[in-house]
């Protein structure tokens, strides 16, 4: 009689054993292999053990990896709480979805297996109208419409509330690079595409976009010549403006994206809990080099963000107080007219 | 009021095929009028929408080759084909080509050729209205087209024309708003027949809610575009203004704002993308329950449903563009606004569902893209809900999530919808029952390999790829491969559609007026292929004949 429960529990176990050695076998984990995972696989019979292997390969997403896994399935959880509520809800949203398609594809498939003709089926034609099930599924969804709307509001709120931040980042966007400006003080700097990468992504470059990692994970178009570096545990404001386009900040691990418009400013805010390299991308089209302008953030704890900041040279050339508004047209780069002559305005 | 104009009055409105071609000769004497004058000069509204499905299947092929190109360079990491630039004016102008020229036109040739049918009229309330919507359509299209071999290369700023990305394309730009503006009037002059036909032509007892779902939703869709298409006008043409003549609209240096092209262009956008899909739930409307021998379940709240729809269309639109910096405000109502769509969407589902309950089905190829798209429309409406989220919609915005969402939509809804409704009238259409076996591996090659193309979009998306890039993260690479595979599949399979079209023009075995046992409706009382002039006289309508005939519900 326990004959299923002792299997169900040595299932769990088998799915534990082995996501736990598809996360170890993740670039950049070590290698080691659990004792007996190949003779408790055996043990499962062969849809389970297929079952299993693609529930493993969700929860491997559930687990903090800084970086795109091979065989990603789904959003990453980040290291903020920001991004652990909206992965929360992206989680919620996705369940009920998957339960109502259950639901409505499996009356599809209930109809499509028991009306068929060629089994005798003969259509009932009165069956065409009844006002009280039209009536439940118009309530129904709008109940659980709700039931979305109201995580969703508290989490938008929480999102959109930039007040008291320790930190202001101002970032700015160009073709196709991001200069990153630390409000307040004299450090700012340009962060463009690594050198590895930009050889590598040349058309028909030869060489191999596999061969480049850092810390056995890939780094292919990742990767950057100045990671911008934050500290950890502190509220941080971003100020983000563009200078030719319009472009997109987005760290997939903070747990949001902001458009970058010229012109214009937008706030966003991060407080990151764990320390460790994040890897983003611009992700608004932006011209020819769209692709290859990535973001790295490097977040480390506050003592050592002190030093770093302190050992960076002094860019004169930059505008470090939020009194002069908007960087002065000394990139590389160069400044346009457009943004150069208004001052921005926040929205 | 359903006043029918008398079948002389519309023979007379095309003196230009004059003495040969009128409503007092018999149907035999098309075959006296010469290719040229045939199909160029056209008022016949079956010759319109012939021209138009042909038009939108050469269409279809240009626009796919171009996504070839897309799914061959992103088959694996690196550049191996294309430029960046080239790359991206592939997607820019694969969008253009499929939205204007293939999924758009499609709908108009069905309209064409089905509305006069199912409401007992004649032909289009205004033939040569008719014959100029469509050839204006080649010139667009050539205009479109050959930026691609001029100087400086075609539009390589997305569909979406985003200023300033898009002004600094060069002498494109003009091309391609052009083009934009002569696509917009030929929509607007079909919307507009298309009204005139429905309001003005139904013959006597076509009630309004005895009128087939395909016409109720091309009415709604004609609104919309009229309503729309303008807009558009209004934002391209300021686009113009803003590179050729010195404007700053959306130059932030000159007191404009480039997202104010953003809310213009998606108050247009919106509801072009039910203008999109609104036409192909009427098809289905039809279709299913055909194949299930039973009326369509709650025929009036289906009719309310798509109008629902269409209001809310026009109220949505900033879900699009929930990363710009909205005030939180202005996130929270177009959030909430955009999870009601689900409401009606829904009720429209389960509408369809309740059809097959209790019916006696069969499977045809009809019916099985109309089943496809109930499931694979879902399948994206799911999506389409999560990116109503907007906390959620901050990680989504912008990825291959949002293109594998609006491929479902487009794809497997809106062309699903078109090739069921294509494998459904085609009988009536040449006369000639379509190969029945070589329909069904089109539908199951089709369906799994868009399944394949698209469905891991969903993972690289969530994953952190960011759309229109032609080059990606090694970690990427497996599911990309998977659907630059999906991808090529779907596209040889849509050779064997273009061949089995062929052979059912050119013979086949003969098809009834009726074609299919559960068919109801006017189009179906008619010869197949019908006469040259649908319905010479109003025909008398018997409830009985028709797919919803009882007005009560």
């Amino acid at each position: 009689m326990c004959e299923p429960i002792v299997q169900a529990i040595e299932a769990v176990r088998v799915g534990a054993t082995f996501t736990a050695l598809l996360v170890r076998s993740c670039p950049g984990l070590p290698e080691e292999l659990p004792g007996n995972w190949v003779d408790a696989m055996k043990r499962v019979p062969g849809f389970l053990r297929a079952a299993l292997v693609w529930s493993s390969l969700i929860a491997i997403a559930g687990l903090a990896h800084a970086d795109p896994v091979r065989w990603q399935l789904n959003m990453a959880p980040g290291v903020t709480e920001t991004s652990q509520a909206v992965y929360d809800l992206h989680m919620i949203v996705l369940g009920i979805c998957v339960v109502i398609a259950i639901i409505v594809f499996g009356a599809m498939a209930y109809c499509m297996f028991a009306f068929r003709k060629s089994r005798g089926a003969v259509a009932d034609t009165t069956l065409v109208h009844s006002t009280w099930v039209e009536i439940v599924w118009t309530t129904v969804p709008v109940i659980v419409l709700i039931v979305m709307a109201v995580p969703s509001t508290k989490t938008l709120i929480r999102m959109s509330d930039v007040r008291d931040a320790e930190l202001t980042v101002k970032v700015t966007g160009y073709q196709w690079k991001w200069r990153y400006e630390y409000v307040g003080t004299d450090v700012n700097f340009i962060s463009s595409l690594a050198r590895d990468s930009d050889r590598t992504r040349q058309l028909r470059s030869g060489l191999d976009p596999a061969a480049l990692a850092k810390d056995g994970v890939n780094t292919y178009l990742l990767d950057v010549d100045k990671p911008l570096v934050l500290p950890i545990d502190t509220k941080i404001r971003f100020i983000v403006t563009a200078d030719d386009v319009i472009h997109a900040w987005w760290v997939p691990q903070l747990g949001w994206k902001q458009d970058a418009i010229p012109g214009f400013i937008n706030e966003a805010w991060t407080d990151i809990k764990t320390p460790g390299t994040y890897r983003g991308v611009c992700a608004e089209l932006c011209g020819k080099d769209h692709g290859f302008m990535p973001i790295v953030v490097e977040a480390v704890p506050k003592a050592e963000f002190q030093r770093w900041l302190a050992a960076q040279p002094a860019n004169p050339g930059s505008v470090s107080a939020m009194a002069s508004n908007y960087s002065a047209p000394t990139s590389a780069a160069g400044a346009t007219a457009t943004a150069a002559a208004v001052p921005p305005i926040a929205r | 009021m359903a006043t029918v104009l008398p079948p002389a009055a519309t023979g007379t409105a095309h003196p230009e095929v004059g003495h040969h071609d009128d409503a007092h000769e018999h149907p035999a004497h098309e075959h006296s009028v010469g290719f040229f004058e045939r199909w160029f000069m056209s008022t016949n509204h079956k010759d319109i929408g012939t021209l138009y499905l042909l038009f939108s299947l050469l269409m279809f092929f240009v626009g796919g080759s171009m996504a070839m190109a897309i799914r061959a360079e992103l088959f694996q990491p690196g550049l191996q084909f294309v430029h960046p630039e080239f790359f991206n004016q592939m997607t820019t102008m694969h969008a253009l080509v499929m939205i204007f020229g293939a999924v758009m036109p499609a709908f108009v040739g069905l309209a064409n050729w089905m509305i006069p049918m199912m409401i007992g009229a004649p032909d289009m309330a205004l033939p040569r209205l008719n014959n100029w919507s469509f050839w204006i359509l080649p010139f667009a299209f050539t205009l479109l087209l050959v930026t691609l071999v001029l100087p400086g290369g075609g539009p390589a700023g997305g569909w979406t024309l985003y200023p300033p990305l898009s002004l600094q394309g060069g002498n494109n730009v003009a091309f391609v708003i052009f083009a934009v503006h002569m696509m917009g009037i030929s929509s607007i002059m079909g919307a507009i027949n298309v009204i005139a036909t429905i309001l003005n032509m139904r013959a006597p007892g076509m009630d309004l809610l005895k009128m087939p779902l395909f016409v109720w939703s091309w009415l709604i869709t004609a609104f919309l575009l009229i309503a729309v298409m303008p807009v558009l006008a209004g934002a391209v043409t300021m686009l113009l203004t803003d590179k050729f003549f010195g404007t700053t609209f959306f130059f932030a240096g000159g007191g404009g704002d480039p997202v104010m092209f953003q809310h213009i262009f998606w108050f247009f956008g919106h509801p072009e993308v039910y203008i999109m899909i609104l036409p192909a739930f009427g098809i289905v409307s039809e279709i299913i329950p055909t194949f299930s021998r039973k009326p369509l379940f709650g025929y009036q709240a289906m009719v309310y449903a798509v109008a629902s729809i269409a209001f809310l269309s026009f109220i949505v639109w900033a879900h699009h563009m929930f990363t710009v910096g909205m005030p939180l405000g202005g996130e929270l109502y177009f959030m909430y606004a955009t999870m009601l769509i689900a409401v009606p969407t829904g009720v429209k589902v389960f509408n369809w569902v309740s059809t097959m309950y209790k019916g006696s089905l069969t499977f045809e190829t009809p019916m099985l893209f109309a089943l496809g798209f109930v499931i694979m429309f879902s399948i994206g409406g799911f999506s389409g809900l999560m990116l109503a989220i907007v906390p959620a919609d901050f990680q989504y915005h912008d990825t291959y999530f949002v293109v594998a969402h609006f491929h479902y939509v487009l794809v497997t809804g809106a062309i699903f919808g078109i090739m069921a409704g294509c494998y459904y009238w085609l009988p009536k259409w040449t006369g000639h029952m379509y190969n029945e076996t070589l329909g069904k591996w089109h539908f199951w090659l089709s369906t799994f390999f868009v399944n394949l193309l698209f469905f891991p979009q969903h993972f690289l998306g969530l994953a952190g790829m960011q759309r229109r890039v032609p080059d990606y993260n090694v970690a990427f690479a497996d599911f990309n491969l998977w659907s630059s595979i999906g991808g090529f599949g779907f596209g040889l399979a849509q050779l064997l559609f273009a061949y089995i079209v062929w052979s059912t023009i050119r013979g086949g075995a003969p098809a009834t007026a009726q074609v299919w046992e559960g068919a109801r409706g006017l189009e179906w009382t008619l010869s197949s292929p019908p006469p040259h002039h649908s319905f010479t006289t109003p025909p008398k309508i018997d409830d009985r004949m028709l797919a919803h005939g009882d007005v009560t519900h």
